[in-house]
């Protein structure tokens, strides 16, 4: 009987094709995606059946944690240079170029104006310690926030504001924050959610 | 593709020389590859945030005249408690008669119901409405046109918010969407007023 003689394949496959398809992957994250936001802290928000998206651009976005601390954001490194130089004026703090161009590098923030320079001066790991993230003044006598709205509105005003609070944030909480905005004339903002089905019986 | 021809007349010059594959090994490609998708995938996020507008009555002091008077068989308050409980009554005081303050919850056979029966003739017609829609006998444009005119009837229902201090932002929120559940064109989040604690604490 003839030998039968087993062809010996090679085990090397090539790999071009699955490079392909890795590439294109990649394309498509890179060009659908966009970088999730370091925020100082944790928020759950409540689920809504709202599926209205928030826009890209032009947006101030509020912050408030579940026991009530205010943080505050706007896009756009220019206008954030513009809004610190505002306030500082109105506050009677000068800030450094150096302290400026760092203020323009941070997407949220929340200390109060007298605060800010250490704040700037820490290290961005340190930022975000809970000892260091103290939260926006808002109350009636020192209410910091409703000048930082007024300040960015005045700097862009195509801002949109856009609230982003806990589920577990008290109402009045909430309500004062509602009260500052409607004391300078905002009275159009988006509260942000997550998504839950509606129910399907409209 | 990572073939390149080669040059035939170059090698046969001086007898045998060794040809040289051309093939690349793609493997460290691959990994390359991957490991950025990994990075791009952890790193950011798909989906934009989602988010619910409102508009807010402005704090300009309205005379006597200029405010809308709502029947009082219209009007509906919402009184968001604690440990996410929910009480509502309807009118308002009359002819020193309380209003019946009842307790229910944001599950869908609690607020829910009640809503959609106090505004059933709206359901109805957008349903209606909605049916044309996804028959694609309406443009969406034209639905959400045709949807806010519903809405604004003149017999609807108008729905008051108001919050507690022991409830808290999810109820809110809970209470805004029950509005769009429910086709309620126009409600308004409220202070509360003395009248509605006393109701409560009677209640409780």
């Amino acid at each position: 009987m003839p030998k039968v003689k087993i062809k010996r394949k090679s085990t090397a496959i090539d790999m071009t094709a699955m490079c392909d398809v890795a590439f294109l992957l990649l394309t498509f994250f890179m060009l659908t995606s966009n970088f999730t936001q370091k925020e100082p802290v944790k928020v759950s928000t409540p689920a809504s059946i709202s599926e209205i998206k928030l826009p890209d651009r032009n947006v101030i976005s509020i912050l408030v944690d579940a026991k009530g601390k205010v943080f505050l954001g706007a896009d756009g490194q220019d206008n954030r240079v513009q809004m610190l130089t505002k306030m500082g004026a109105a506050y009677n703090v000068t800030f450094t170029a150096a302290e400026l161009k760092e203020f323009s590098l941070i997407n949220k923030f929340g200390v109060p104006i007298t605060m800010m320079k250490t704040y700037l001066a820490l290290k961005t790991e340190e930022r975000d310690l809970p000892q260091n993230a103290l939260g926006i003044p808002c109350d009636s006598l020192d209410n910091q926030f409703k000048s930082w709205v007024s300040v960015a509105k005045t700097v862009n005003a195509e801002y949109r504001i856009a609230i982003k609070a806990d589920q577990a944030t008290t109402y009045p909480v909430i309500k004062k924050l509602m009260g500052t905005l409607q004391d300078i004339n905002e009275n159009r903002y988006n509260l942000l959610t997550s998504l839950k089905n509606a129910p399907d019986y409209e | 593709m990572s073939e390149v021809a080669q040059d035939n007349n170059q090698g046969k010059k001086k007898g045998k020389t060794k040809k040289m594959s051309t093939r690349v090994d793609f493997t460290p490609m691959v990994d390359l590859g991957f490991l950025l998708i990994t990075f791009f995938m952890l790193a950011t996020t798909l989906n934009k945030p989602q988010t619910m507008e409102i508009a807010m009555p402005s704090k300009e002091k309205v005379t006597e005249e200029d405010q809308t008077k709502i029947k009082a068989s219209r009007a509906v308050t919402i009184l968001l408690g604690k440990e996410n409980k929910v009480f509502y009554y309807e009118g308002t005081r009359e002819n020193n008669i309380d209003p019946v303050l009842n307790q229910t919850d944001f599950s869908p056979k609690g607020m829910r119901q009640f809503l959609i029966k106090k505004n059933y003739d709206i359901m109805v017609q957008v349903r209606q409405l909605k049916a044309l829609k996804d028959a694609e006998k309406l443009s969406p444009k034209d639905f959400e046109k045709k949807r806010d005119e519903i809405i604004a009837d003149k017999k609807a229902p108008i729905v008051l918010i108001k919050g507690t201090i022991d409830s808290s932002y999810k109820n809110l929120i809970d209470a805004l969407d029950e509005m769009a559940i429910c086709n309620i064109g126009r409600y308004a989040i409220v202070d509360i007023t003395p009248f509605d604690l006393e109701l409560l604490a009677k209640k409780l």
